[in-house]
């Protein structure tokens, strides 16, 4: 991921904890239980707090939430250091003989007693179904909205980003492995409950809070109560995932999320079978049912040279989103680094994705862009109507927004998205 | 330096290695018959009573047993010399994963105390499993000092920074096993597996990796073969010592006393498909005994155990015709 340079017009962010280096922001610790020392942060809305108030009201917070916490899980069954974290599971099935079947997602995991889902963040104990990272972020950052990305939803926002350990599937090229492919117990993580971030999410500006960097799906159960509890502070709820969710678990988060970006990793089942571990039908199905319930989307597709590249490639997913999604639906083609698994290839030569962008404009889909090329011009919104740049960006910064009341201001013509301006 | 010079140099090395090797008698003693496996199948119908309790005396008396048949040799503690060498840091991979079904305390610690007898320093033992807490409920005691016998689960050492590859697996080794130990003893439990079909020598290395859920898709094949082809387990797993005093034909890994057997005895050898390959026979026996169907019939047969045999992985034999059973 290309570094950005920090901008003018957010709150300054903060940063508890590194996942992958690629950003660009300047963060400040601030979270002494886990590294033990705090440092104010300076700029634009933040609020000072000193070392001494910070220490006491997190140890008054750890008591209490430490003393409920022992009320939701069974002390008995885990190691008393996690059980803060335990929460029973809300969607899995229970088998004869102490087994369970997770319906979280599509991989619907039968799992034996003392052992996890292939997440492995979720633990069946003596038949019961529990998530082992609730209230357990391992990554927290304050990003762009655009950086997820979102293009038409909100340009310009502040969203407080967090992720715990683990992910559904796993891609050969994930950026975030060292906390998507990894159990809680082997990354370092704090404990905030979903008041805490819902706080935190208030404290630094942030319009928006962003479930992201792995996989949201798995830690379903505090993704949701965080939800909430961001809603209480009129704060928008935004989940970038892979789709690759069961039906009943998505139509519920459908309810109460303001988007979703998809990581649509390719447009065909051998791609997704062998490079990414999971199924395409169950994420197309996905979007689907996000379409019918008016759920904000953009789909990020990210061109890995040589095995999702080709022209046919790009021109079915485009006559399939145009068929099923319709023409306003934001597509991103995001160009490739070598990472994890998949170092033997090249980045994506910047072709290959305008070319991707040209054929998914052709068949008519009207938002399509080009990611991961700071400064491209694949990076701007035009309006449909009269070709002239309504959102004009660089790298994740907005420079210039001609649009009011989601329409363009040079034409009147209707910009899809949630704009707030 | 010339190319001449760095073969040269380079073959100096790797032979002088290969001398210093903790597993270099092991390799001699198993290359000793070329044609066939030994898998030593040690019994004693009376070391334990109605309630699995076994006794330690008689469990001594059987690993004995089984290490002087194994190793071809009058006097048990020869045996153990031959296969590891004074200085060497020696794990013990234990099996905690079910519990009360663990392997056995009274065997680990059988072991322990052969392995200081015939050289091997306390500090220089290392028990090890997953997490502390399955150590802990299989009955041991964690020790994380530096004296004394060490006990402790991978989050102590955490894992390697980078991955090893084979196949279709990708995963980064505990340190445990990759940075600390020097051999690696495996001592895993005989018990039937709900995905996997049955669970024993190969399968109990997914307790050094850091992501063993992303394995147990298609009955673990080829994932188990391919986790003990990374090149650390490899190496350094040498000796496997099979607690199969009470065995589990149905239901596993989960641990139910009703579909558990007192089959009173050790699985010893070297050749861990070949040891697969010979509890899985037992398992099936059982389940026939005990008008159950077949592990292919319930969809679960365990081929990881004939990949692992394949020739991309070579890692034992599991034709019956090449195995030599030796049953005391």
């Amino acid at each position: 991921m290309p570094r950005v340079p920090q901008k003018n017009n957010h709150p300054a962010p903060v940063r508890f904890n590194s996942i992958s280096g690629d950003a660009g922001y300047e963060f400040i610790d601030a979270c002494p239980n886990a590294f033990g020392s705090i440092t104010a942060a300076a700029g634009p809305g933040n609020n000072e707090i000193t070392r001494r108030n910070f220490i006491r009201c997190s140890a008054g917070l750890a008591c209490t939430l430490a003393l409920s916490a022992r009320v939701l899980a069974n002390p008995d069954l885990f190691p008393e250091e996690n059980q803060k974290f335990i929460r029973e599971a809300r969607y899995y099935e229970k088998l004869p003989n102490k087994k369970i079947r997770c319906q979280l997602c599509p991989r619907q995991c039968v799992i034996d007693d003392r052992e996890r889902g292939y997440c492995g963040v979720r633990e069946n104990n003596s038949g019961t179904y529990y998530t082992l990272v609730y209230a357990r972020p391992c990554s927290l950052n304050v990003d762009p909205i655009e950086k997820k990305p979102f293009f038409h939803f909100y340009p310009g926002a502040a969203a407080f980003s967090l992720a715990t350990a683990g992910c559904n599937v796993n891609c050969k090229f994930c950026q975030n492995w060292e906390i998507s492919q990894t159990r809680p117990e082997d990354v370092r993580s704090y404990y905030l409950l979903p008041e805490e971030i819902a706080a935190q999410a208030r404290k630094y500006s942030c319009q928006a809070i962003a479930y992201t960097y792995s996989e949201p799906t798995v830690y379903y159960e505090y993704m949701m109560d965080c939800i909430q509890a961001g809603r209480k502070q009129n704060i928008m709820n935004a989940v970038v995932t892979a789709g690759y969710i069961a039906r009943d678990p998505l139509v519920e988060l459908c309810k109460v999320v303001d988007a979703i970006k998809v990581d649509l990793k390719a447009f065909s089942e051998s791609y997704y079978k062998d490079i990414v571990n999971g199924e395409l039908k169950p994420v197309l199905e996905s979007l689907v049912t996000m379409r019918k319930l008016d759920v904000w989307t953009e789909i990020v597709y990210l061109v890995v040279p040589t095995l999702n590249d080709s022209e046919k490639e790009f021109k079915d997913l485009s006559v399939w989103i145009k068929t099923n999604l319709g023409t306003d639906i934001p597509v991103h083609f995001t160009r490739f680094h070598p990472q994890y698994l998949l170092k033997n290839l090249p980045p994506t030569p910047v072709q290959t994705l305008e070319l991707a962008r040209d054929i998914a404009v052709s068949e008519g889909l009207n938002y399509v862009y080009v990611g991961n090329v700071p400064g491209h011009p694949g990076e701007n919104t035009h309006c449909p109507g009269c070709n002239r740049i309504v959102v004009r960006r660089s790298g994740f910064t907005v420079e210039e927004i001609n649009i009011k009341n989601g329409l363009c201001q040079f034409c009147k013509f209707k910009i899809a998205g949630k704009w707030g301006i | 330096m010339k190319r001449r010079e760095f073969i040269i140099t380079g073959c100096r090395a790797s032979g002088a290695a290969l001398l210093t090797s903790p597993l270099i008698l092991l390799a001699q003693n198993n290359a000793r018959n070329d044609s066939k496996s030994r898998v030593v199948i040690a019994s004693d119908a009376q070391i334990q009573n109605n309630k699995d309790s076994a006794d330690s005396d008689r469990l001594a008396r059987l690993l004995d047993k089984a290490m002087q048949a194994f190793g071809r040799t009058d006097d048990p503690l020869k045996a153990w010399q031959k296969i590891i060498k004074p200085k060497a840091v020696v794990g013990l991979k234990v099996n905690c994963l079910s519990g009360h079904g663990a392997t056995r305390r009274e065997l680990v610690e059988a072991v322990c105390e052969r392995l200081r007898q015939s050289g091997t320093r306390a500090e220089n033992i290392i028990i090890w499993d997953r997490f502390n807490s399955d150590l802990e409920d299989g009955g041991f005691k964690i020790n994380q000092s530096s004296k004394g016998i060490r006990c402790f689960g991978n989050e102590y050492l955490g894992f390697a920074d980078d991955f090893e590859m084979f196949g279709s697996a990708a995963s980064l080794i505990c340190n445990t096993l990759s940075r600390v130990c020097d051999v690696v003893i495996n001592l895993p439990t005989l018990k039937d597996h709900g995905i996997a079909g049955m669970t024993m020598s190969l399968k109990n290395m997914f307790g050094a990796i850091h992501n063993p859920n992303k394995y147990h898709l298609n009955t673990g094949n080829p994932y188990v073969a391919d986790v003990f082809m990374l090149p650390s387990i490899r190496s350094k797993v040498g000796l496997t010592i099979c607690d199969a005093l009470t065995a589990q034909y149905e239901g596993g890994p989960s641990f139910f006393p009703h579909w558990r057997w007192q089959f009173n005895s050790l699985l010893i050898g070297a050749d861990p498909v070949a040891l697969d390959y010979t509890g899985w026979q037992i398992i099936e026996a059982e389940r026939k005994k005990r008008g159950l169907h077949s592990l292919k019939e319930s969809g679960r047969e365990p081929k990881y155990i004939s990949t692992a045999a394949d020739e991309n992985h070579r890692l034992g034999r599991c034709d019956p015709g090449q195995i030599e059973q030796v049953a005391i």
